[in-house]
């Protein structure tokens, strides 16, 4: 008796366990497969497509030759066992050969990413994140010759150019402030790494977090390739032939008109 | 020199496990080459892919078509325990075996009986569950959680507050549940118990010399598998059976030793 | 007075508004604006670094330095700062700082040479110092000993050890590390102008058409002056052009309307080529008026060397010889054979270095024959020899030399030509000063607001005390030189010193006295305020040289170095606010400072340095008759003058040049001083243990005014005047030369300068004294026989050739290899190293490299590999991209790391009339390590 009442408890144990631990398993997993801020190697999925295709075996890790990529550890907010990188700690240098990448099995980096069309593979193409200056905090906009990040970035004069600017407080200098455009920007971090204010001034955040979009139902007619961003845009639509009833409803409730 | 001819498999174990950590954990600090990545997927000499199966079926089940060098590298692996080794992973290889069968002693050398009872079966409906799990967040849901990942990362690329469940583990081991998470709850285990059946390695009984002294009994994690033991001579059937070899090293019976035995042409 | 918060930021903000229109507003308004900063203490200082000479304000709390901001009365940079000078209240307070005098001593703590560095007392270091001097001075006499000093002394600090070598111990082996940097620039400004230092100011940035930026990567270099071109081209898009000649892209290409990448040693051609344009096909924009009016046509000798010692020097190793070679003779390349067929040579010639000793040789010579000159320098040949990028075409090439020519000879636009080290730095740099000089005095654009060649200086006193207090081998204050008796004569009246003391003979310069100490015949030498073994070329030989063979170096540095690390014996010295002090910057403007806090740990001022060791001479011991290798009869003995001057034997040299009568009469306290600390007058709180090991009370007189008030007059009444001591403590400095409390904006400029006024020749007067009675002949040789020519209050319009240099890249060395600075680090990096955000922001010197040539070499961006030359190889990190951006053919590798210790790849061949070495063309082989 007792051992088929060990064995219905056994049972009803196990059942408990799998049950509620499935519930919870299933809560923390969603959520710890969150990660808006983790900043990817170069050639990294989407993050959410990342985040399932990375195995988290850290042979990018490995493969890094400036130690700048690190798994994610429990507490951190960046999915367990996840590369990363922190740019004020150690910046992704773009390594021209891309190691990281040519170390994943997976599939979560993909030479494809970093290649246009027809073009080589280029580790320029990277969007690892984007580049964002606070103005307030940068002290190249109150004056100061600075341009540290402008001179650092591996992309001079395309990722960040300098935005020059009478300095109206001398009357006689120009203020060069650093402005990043994101059509080039890498997201590499040598910026933030290199920012000289205590706390960067300059720092990458997700592409996604730092970015909108333009409608796309309206061109720029002073831009020369602007028609491109619309390329697949599909016809206006709305328009039907059926009567609108919330235009008739609008049209027979005339009450408000006439309060008093 | 008879207790190191009672350990001689323990101690061949913990060598092979500690080597592995060590050559993973050169990989990345000191840039060897001879084993790069970590227990998830791994490359030898950079040329031969490995990956673990359970892992790239979680990620294929999340709606990702894994890369082809972890398709191939899970291949190798299926193929080295399930046709060779057996669930010799958990034993051999697993860092986290150490944790576990360190709880088993403590709990042990404090006479601590862990009375928590669950079925050893539980393990193979987590294992499923993980699988309907990646498939219904789009991520591989073990492999965010697991904490023999957690271990072996831990030691290899930093740990930061990772211990923390792995203390949690080890206490849930000494004193809930005696071989709690690797002989209950690990769907790694489990999963490589599923493949491990007709492996060509396994231990062999000879009830002829056995005199029932229930030694083996005594050490076994996995008793379960052991239940031919005294009864009748043949080679231990069960997947969940990880040749850890304690049975055969305690045996003063000569009862028992390794054999290879090809289980899917003899029947006995 | 006390301000609250909201009366500050309204005169802060009438600060701000003065300073923008260019109004002086009343003092009184400043110092009220400081305090309210709680109880900091603002006072006005310069800038540590270059020589652009911005100004600084300096807050200081409980003795300690504690922010600093750009001073916005500071004509300079008006209340603006480059992110070296945003840093320069941290440059004092490195960990490392030296705070004790340090000794290498064996076990028993005596001196040896294979010692360690222990701590010692100031009295044991001065012993240890004074020995190894004394027993110096008895075996090789004055030309024994010599100092590295700088171009980074102050003002006084300079006149200070100037006076002790050339006045006390009769030594001229005294020469900064300005010789690396700007004397290139004096040989051409003297053979020119007969006086050193720019006609113009930083105003003409701000009034010209033009800014033509020739081997000067002014964006990082200068930059509060680059922020004021750039203004200058934002306010007249249109009609403002700026030009960037450089042997790679750089940062100042960013701004430029024109930039043209030239071959190294090329300028030579480029501006050979500018002239042709002028004389053969425009010959109408020569300014005949000007020309004939102010100005001679010259020319000089060519056969002269490399500045390199000849091959048979036995320390040389086979591979050098390979090069050293073309010191004594050089087989003439197709091109030289063009630019040298005026003098009968043609390719494959060898030349014969005949006027290595007499480079200086230059005589006058017709217009006509200056035109012969110039004949072969037309576009097609100079774009041949002068295209610097392999993936540019020729024709585009030519186009851009025609642009670049077009915008100097257009009537009416004003022209400034800026330069630095790309001219100095070069084996022929007097002669490419000069050739500025030729374009623009053709023109008539010279000594004009927004008009006129313009030598920019690299460091913040390279000006103010190398090049005017004359810490040089062969000069004196105020432009004398010690050749000159009369010269001599004039500076030992004011110094108060027995005629016949100062050494007629001149003494070595930085390259010779590290080729001195190789050789033996310099055994005790002095370091201040420079870091020679790091900044000197082919550093091998002098490393060896210091560490293996007897001699005794000695070091004063405010933190440990390359130099430091190779001496023996290391001196503790205050950094610059904690002293008081004054620079001179490149537009002749003197700025002074006071001291602002107590020194760290047992550092002193360098002046207290020098005074303490002159404490250890007495005249009899130095004033005897010496021996002068190469002068008949040695130094006579001029004791017994001294003793009519009512000098005693036993008297120290701190008695006679510190401490005399008229020193005394300096009193401390001044009310210039009022709150002010002075370390030297007074002591300070530690109560230093002295060089007597006595606690340090001070001298009991102002000697930084005494000194400063005798050196002033060495210029009064010689072009030269500078201000009171205390007229610089109202102002933000004067530009020299200050006359009736005016200070001159555009020398030779009779508008403007009263010299030139006074001179009444016209409108302008080149009235500089010096070399302006010479020889006359034709292009190919001067002809005695037409006898001396003079010059007075004329410039001189030479004709220089185009040569190439001594080393150039071949099969086994590919590449040109090119040093220079980035912005973040100031020289060897001693100070901004230790600053944590300059160190992160550039922690490394990189290996600017092509990408195709990385390819070619089978390296990519990142690598590691060995640059070698002929003399020695370094390790450092490729990079293909980023802020320079080199042609095929040529790296670029900055010189600020000691870790990347580039100058032991460089050649330490020099400009043989300057002796500036060229640390921007070696040839080199690159590999993976």
């Amino acid at each position: 008796m007792s051992s088929r009442r060990d064995a219905l408890r056994k049972i009803f144990n196990s059942a408990m366990i799998a049950g509620s631990g499935g519930l919870v398993w299933g809560t923390v997993a969603s959520s710890a497969a969150k990660s808006p801020l983790a900043l990817r190697p170069p050639g990294a999925l989407v993050d959410d497509k990342f985040v399932q295709a990375c195995i988290k075996c850290g042979k990018c890790v490995v493969a890094c030759p400036y130690d700048t990529l690190m798994l994610a550890e429990v507490t951190e907010d960046k999915c367990l066992g996840t590369p990363f990188f922190e740019p004020r700690k150690i910046p992704c240098y773009l390594c021209t050969n891309y190691p990281c990448i040519k170390a994943c099995p997976s599939g979560a980096l993909l030479i494809d990413n970093i290649q246009q069309e027809s073009e080589p593979a280029n580790i320029e193409n990277a969007r690892m994140g984007l580049a964002v200056v606070h103005k307030e905090s940068c002290i190249a906009f109150s004056g100061i010759q600075c341009d540290v990040c402008y001179r650092a970035c591996p992309l001079m004069g395309k990722a960040i150019v300098l935005v020059k600017e009478k300095n109206e407080f001398t009357g006689k200098h120009a203020n060069l402030k650093p402005v990043v455009n994101s059509d080039y920007c890498t997201g590499c971090g040598i910026c933030e790494k290199v920012c000289i204010v205590e706390k960067a001034a300059i720092f990458i955040l997700p592409v996604d977090l730092v970015t909108g979009k333009t409608g796309d139902h309206y061109v720029n007619s002073w831009e020369k390739n602007d028609e491109k961003r619309i390329e697949n845009r599909e016809t206006l639509q709305r328009s039907t032939d059926e009567d609108v009833e919330s235009a008739i409803e609008y049209l027979n409730s005339d009450n408000e008109l006439f309060e008093e | 020199m008879i207790i190191i001819k009672r350990h001689r498999y323990l101690i061949a174990r913990r060598v092979v496990q500690i080597g592995f950590l060590v050559i993973f954990a050169g990989s990345n600090y000191a840039g060897w080459s001879i084993l790069k990545g970590n227990y998830s997927s791994g490359t030898v000499l950079d040329a031969i892919p490995l990956s673990d199966p359970y892992a790239v079926l979680q990620i294929l089940f999340s709606g990702f078509l894994a890369g082809n060098d972890l398709l191939f590298g899970a291949l190798i692996i299926l193929i080295i325990y399930g046709f060779f080794f057996g669930r010799g992973f958990c034993s051999w290889i697993c860092p986290l075996n150490i944790i576990s069968d360190s709880a088993i002693a403590v709990s042990k050398r404090l006479k601590i009986e862990p009375s928590f009872k669950m079925s050893v079966k539980t393990r193979y409906v987590i294992m499923l569950l993980g699988l309907v799990l990646s498939a219904l967040l789009g991520v591989s849901a073990f492999e965010i959680v697991s904490p023999v990942a957690i271990l072996h990362r831990g030691v290899i690329f930093g740990i930061g507050f990772g211990w923390t469940i792995i203390l949690a583990l080890f206490l849930f081991d000494v004193a809930l549940v005696k071989n709690g998470w690797c002989g209950h709850l690990c769907p790694l285990g489990a999963f490589y118990s599923l493949i491990s059946s007709y492996a060509l390695l396994n231990v062999k009984h000879d009830s002829d010399n056995c005199t029932n002294c229930n030694r083996c009994f005594g050490v076994c994690h996995e008793p379960q598998v052991l239940d031919i033991i005294g009864k009748q001579s043949g080679v231990i059937k069960s997947g969940e059976c990880t040749n850890c070899a304690r049975c055969i090293e305690v045996c003063d019976d000569d009862a028992l030793k390794f054999s290879i035995t090809n289980r899917l042409l003899k029947k006995n | 007075m006390t301000l609250d918060r909201r009366r500050f930021i309204k005169r802060s903000a009438a600060v701000a508004a003065a300073t923008a229109a260019g109004i002086t507003i009343p003092i009184q308004d400043i110092k009220a604006a400081s305090s309210a900063e709680g109880n900091w203490k603002w006072d006005k200082a310069v800038c540590r670094f270059c020589g652009t000479g911005c100004g600084i304000m300096v807050a200081t709390k409980n003795d300690r330095i504690v922010a600093v901001k750009g001073d916005p009365l500071a004509p300079v940079n008006r209340g603006l700062n480059c992110i070296k000078g945003y840093f320069n209240a941290k440059i004092m307070y490195g960990e490392d700082r030296l705070k004790r005098p340090l000794l290498r001593v064996d076990e028993n703590g005596n001196f040896s040479k294979q010692g360690k560095f222990k701590p010692v007392s100031w009295k044991r270091a001065f012993d240890e110092m004074e020995l190894q001097m004394k027993k110096t001075l008895k075996e090789l006499g004055p030309t024994g000993i010599g100092v590295f000093s700088s171009g980074q002394h102050t003002i006084m600090e300079g006149y200070a050890i100037s006076k002790l070598m050339k006045a006390g111990f009769r030594s001229h082996n005294i020469d900064p590390n300005a010789r690396h940097c700007m004397a290139s620039a004096v040989v051409g400004f003297i053979q020119t102008f007969g006086i050193d230092e720019p006609a113009g100011n930083y105003d003409d940035i701000e009034i010209t058409d033009t800014i033509i930026s020739w081997g000067a990567n002014m964006a990082e270099m200068h930059p509060i002056l680059w922020s004021r071109a750039t203004e200058n081209k934002l306010s007249n898009r249109e009609r403002t052009k700026v030009v960037n000649l450089s042997t790679y892209t750089n940062r100042t290409s960013d701004l430029a309307d024109l930039e043209i990448i030239f071959k190294p040693n090329t300028d030579l051609a480029i501006w050979n080529y500018i002239a042709h344009e002028i004389v053969y096909n425009y010959p109408d924009s020569i300014d005949w008026e000007f020309v004939n009016k102010y100005t001679e046509f010259a020319t000089g000798v060519v056969d002269i060397g490399y500045g390199m010692r000849t091959p048979n020097h036995p320390k040389f190793t086979d591979k050098e010889k390979e090069t050293v070679r073309n010191e004594e003779s050089k087989v003439l390349s197709e091109d030289e054979g063009i630019s040298l067929s005026y003098l009968g040579y043609k390719a494959g010639d060898t030349m014969e270095m005949k006027n290595r000793a007499t480079s200086v040789k230059h005589w006058r010579i017709t217009f006509q024959e200056f035109k012969r000159g110039l004949k072969p320098y037309d576009v097609n040949y100079t774009a041949k020899v002068a295209k610097g990028n392999p993936s540019e075409s020729i024709d585009d090439f030519k186009k851009k030399l025609k642009q670049l020519a077009a915008l100097y000879i257009e009537k009416e636009r004003k022209v400034v030509s800026y330069w630095t080290m790309g001219f100095n730095q070069h084996t022929r740099g007097s002669w490419v000063n000069e050739q500025a000089y030729m374009v623009h005095l053709l023109l008539g654009k010279q000594s004009k607001p927004g008009s006129g060649a313009f030598s920019l200086t690299g460091q913040p006193s390279a000006c103010g005390t190398a090049r005017e207090v004359g810490t040089f081998a062969h000069r004196l204050p105020a432009d004398l030189v010690v050749a000159n008796p009369k010269h001599r004569v004039f500076s030992e009246k004011i110094w108060k010193v027995p005629f016949g003391t100062i050494n007629p003979k001149p003494g070595s310069h930085v390259m010779k006295i590290h080729r001195d100490i190789e050789d033996g015949k310099i055994k005790f030498a002095w370091i201040t305020t420079c870091n020679p073994y790091q900044n000197s070329a082919n550093a091998n030989h002098w490393l060896k040289a210091a560490r293996t063979m007897d001699n005794f170096i000695v070091c004063s540095d405010g933190y440990p170095g390359i130099s430091a690390k190779v001496s023996d014996l290391i001196l503790p010295s205050a950094m610059i606010f904690e002293k008081w002090g004054a620079f001179g910057n490149a537009e002749r403007r003197t700025q002074h400072w006071k001291q602002q806090v107590t020194p760290v740990g047992a550092a002193m001022p360098d002046i207290w340095q020098f005074v303490e060791l002159a404490k250890r001479f007495k005249l009899r011991e130095v004033w005897g008759a010496q021996p002068i290798p190469g002068l008949d009869g040695g130094l006579p003995d001029v004791l017994e003058k001294a003793q009519r001057m009512g000098y005693n034997p036993n008297d120290t040299l701190y008695d006679v040049l510190f401490a005399n009568k008229e020193a005394q009469s300096f009193a401390w306290p001044d009310p210039v001083g009022k709150d002010t600390q002075n370390t030297e007058a007074e002591g300070d709180k530690r109560d230093v243990t002295g060089s007597d090991d006595k606690p340090f009370k001070g001298y009991g007189f102002f000697i930084q005014k005494y000194l400063w008030e005798e050196y002033r007059k060495f210029g009064l009444g010689h072009g030269h005047d500078l201000a009171p001591f205390n007229a610089y403590h109202n102002v933000r400095g004067l530009k020299w030369p200050v006359v009736n409390g005016k200070e001159t904006l555009w020398r030779f400029n009779s508008k403007y300068d009263s010299y030139a006024e006074k001179a009444g020749v016209g409108d302008f007067a080149f009235y500089g004294k010096a070399l302006k009675e010479i020889g006359q002949g034709d292009l190919k040789a001067l002809k005695p026989a037409l006898g001396k020519y003079k010059l007075a209050n004329r410039a001189k319009i030479f004709f220089r050739p185009y040569m190439e240099p001594p080393e150039k890249p071949n099969g086994e060395y590919p590449f040109w290899m090119c040093t220079g600075r980035v912005l973040e680090h100031w020289h060897s990096g001693t100070m901004t190293m230790r600053v944590p955000e300059l160190y992160r922001a550039v922690p490394e010197a990189l290996c600017y490299m092509h990408p195709k040539d990385a390819v070619k070499s089978g390296l990519i961006e990142g690598d590691l590999v060995w640059v070698e030359s002929r003399r020695g190889k370094v390790k450092c990190h490729v990079e293909t991209r980023g802020r320079n951006r080199v042609p095929q053919g040529l790296v670029f590798i900055p010189w600020f790391d000691e870790k990347v210790f580039i100058n032991k790849v460089c050649l330490d061949a020099t400009c043989p009339m300057s002796k500036e070495t060229d640390f921007k063309k070696s040839a080199v082989k690159i590999y993976k390590v």
